[in-house]
């Protein structure tokens, strides 16, 4: 009963939008590519069929908009049939990708609860620090994280470590702010029973702000991946497309390689998709063994 | 250890001190704590810039790594006409132009799946999915697709902005409770009625959660766009070839304007959502 349930409200409309979606694809790749076609007809002096028109746009070299087989079978040819330390193997770029957006991650959040728990217990820090830390965001970070990369190579800091700081400036955000909220969900009566058990500020905060602040912390640690991933994808950029997603895209658009941009584009979708499918399962798992029902 | 330094660390550790007593201080009136509540960040931020000047100067940082802000801010004033031309270029022609197109569009395509369940089923987990991805990665193909001017940076800033707003909308329509919506049924009202007085009123918290969201995103998309290919003009071209001339103090100089123009696109968004959500227990609570 429960899965007909689960067939027809979830699984059946996200399956005919994606049908949709690519069955879109299809036409605008036909569409888009047409021209292209017809000149290289025109300046044999032959007229095209419309058939042959059809199967042309479908197998172009440098296609405007690839059709969704082609960039499939780029992602399946750089990934499976290329060994995985070469330049050429799209897992070898991802994780390039991938470690700077977890180190980034994990220097975030230490950083971001770290500042969490200094707001929550000083007054001064609350009403200095915030304000900060939102304005913070509105700078458009990302758009300079070239610069950083590029200054922070001057001086010899090359490597993992800039991209990991960009995705590091992007994560920290959403966790100080969902740990500050976190921090402060427990009720003033729970808080007064701490204080008839004379329970120090740390024992409040090991015992009862921290677990309460569990499912502020992961939602926010969903937000943070996937910007990590962002920050470090964008970092790559300047680094003169060495390796990594960002740099294949980089390497894609200067050469016209719209398959390769395209297959990258769906490799960092995939990452970030597993990226906050496991955050989601580490919460299910966080939350289950603190006892709480689903 | 010189004095420059020093004297910038007692200034820090001296506005400290004043914060952690601004900070205690119980004033009667409601104008002084209003005043406080201002000058206690604010104070935090000149301390910043303070301390920032004295250690650049004080350990001799090379300007490459980082200019102090004296420098920034006389570049700054000095270079006026450019930095207002990438102004206009980057956030006038792109940003606002894509921010509207792309909050519409999708504040639109949610009125018209609101009808239609199976359609919402299956937008809203691909609208979330979608909003976890690098979107900026399209970048490079919008170039190709629009030229190097700004029609395709508007077409970054459209994609990105677009699906925040239409899974908030989305989300928002259903914020009524039923107990609400039955009242309007009971008056026999029609679905537009229900619409424009009851479920949209409550969705703005939420619309405006994805404006506020997408103030930055689009600020965001527009200057990495610029990275993929542009005219000789706009804050991310500006950016990235005066870094390649070691000109760091014009970069910085740049950030300041992005920086200045994000907080005032934010700050005005955040201004029409107290006026328009007057109602609102977080907008409430801050005037109380």
């Amino acid at each position: 009963m429960s899965q007909t349930h689960a067939m027809r409200d979830k699984i059946l409309p996200v399956v005919t939008i994606l049908l949709a979606v690519l069955v879109f694809w299809y036409a605008a790749a036909a569409w888009l590519n047409a021209p292209f076609e017809r000149d290289t007809a025109a300046r044999a002096g032959t007229t095209i069929a419309l058939t042959d028109l059809l199967k042309n746009t479908m197998m172009q070299e440098r296609p405007v908009l690839p059709a969704p087989h082609q960039v499939f079978a780029e992602l399946w040819d750089t990934t499976v049939n290329k060994p995985i330390t070469s330049k050429r193997s799209l897992v070898y770029h991802a994780w390039v990708t991938l470690s700077a957006t977890l180190l980034g991650f994990a220097i975030g959040t230490v950083l971001g609860i770290v500042l969490a728990v200094g707001i929550v217990h000083n007054r001064a820090m609350d009403r200095s620090l915030m304000p900060w830390v939102i304005a913070s965001q509105t700078i458009p970070i990302l758009a300079v994280a070239p610069m950083i990369i590029v200054v922070l190579n001057a001086i010899g800091l090359s490597g993992i470590l800039p991209k990991a700081l960009i995705s590091t400036y992007l994560s920290f955000f959403p966790i100080v702010v969902g740990m500050v909220k976190g921090l402060r969900s427990p009720e003033q009566i729970q808080l007064d029973l701490m204080r008839t058990y004379d329970a120090s500020p740390a024992q409040v905060l090991t015992k009862l702000r921290w677990p309460a602040a569990m499912p502020y912390l992961f939602t926010s640690l969903k937000v943070a991946i996937a910007i990590s991933l962002v920050g470090a994808i964008v970092g790559e950029l300047p680094t003169g497309a060495v390796a990594g997603l960002g740099a294949r895209l980089l390497a894609g658009s200067y050469y016209g390689q719209t398959v390769q941009i395209w297959s990258a584009l769906f490799m960092a979708a995939g990452l970030a998709a597993v990226l906050v499918l496991v955050v989601g399962m580490l919460h299910a798992m966080v939350l289950k063994r603190m006892g709480a029902r689903p | 250890m010189n004095l420059i330094v020093i004297g910038a660390l007692a200034f820090w550790l001296l506005a400290w001190a004043f914060n952690e007593w601004l900070v205690r201080l119980r004033p009667a009136s409601k104008s002084l704590k209003r005043a406080i509540d201002i000058a206690v960040p604010l104070i935090f931020g000149i301390t910043i810039l303070v301390l920032w000047e004295g250690l650049v100067r004080g350990f001799q940082v090379p300007v490459v790594l980082l200019p102090p802000p004296s420098m920034i801010w006389t570049r700054l004033i000095g270079s006026l006409p450019i930095l207002w031309a990438d102004f206009q270029q980057t956030v006038l022609k792109s940003v606002l132009t894509g921010y509207v197109l792309g909050c519409g569009l999708g504040f639109l395509v949610a009125i018209a799946i609101d009808r239609s369940p199976f359609l919402q089923k299956g937008l809203l987990p691909l609208g979330n999915f979608v909003s976890a991805l690098p979107v900026v990665g399209i970048a490079p193909i919008m170039v190709m697709w629009f030229g190097f001017d700004w029609p395709s940076k508007v077409a970054v800033v459209v994609i990105m902005t677009f699906f925040p707003m239409l899974v908030n909308t989305v989300t928002g329509l259903s914020a009524a409770s039923s107990m609400e919506t039955d009242l309007m049924r009971t008056y026999a009202a029609s679905w537009w009625q229900t619409l424009v007085k009851l479920r949209l009123p409550a969705a703005w918290p939420f619309i405006f959660n994805a404006l506020k969201i997408n103030s930055t995103l689009a600020l965001i998309g527009a200057i990495v766009a610029e990275f993929f290919g542009t005219p000789i003009v706009g804050m991310g071209f500006r950016i990235s070839t005066e870094v390649g001339r070691m000109n760091v103090d014009m970069v910085w100089a740049e950030i300041a304007v992005a920086a200045l123009a994000g907080s005032a696109f934010y700050g005005a968004v955040a201004l029409v959502e107290r006026a328009v959500t007057f109602w609102h227990p977080s907008v409430r609570g801050e005037r109380a």
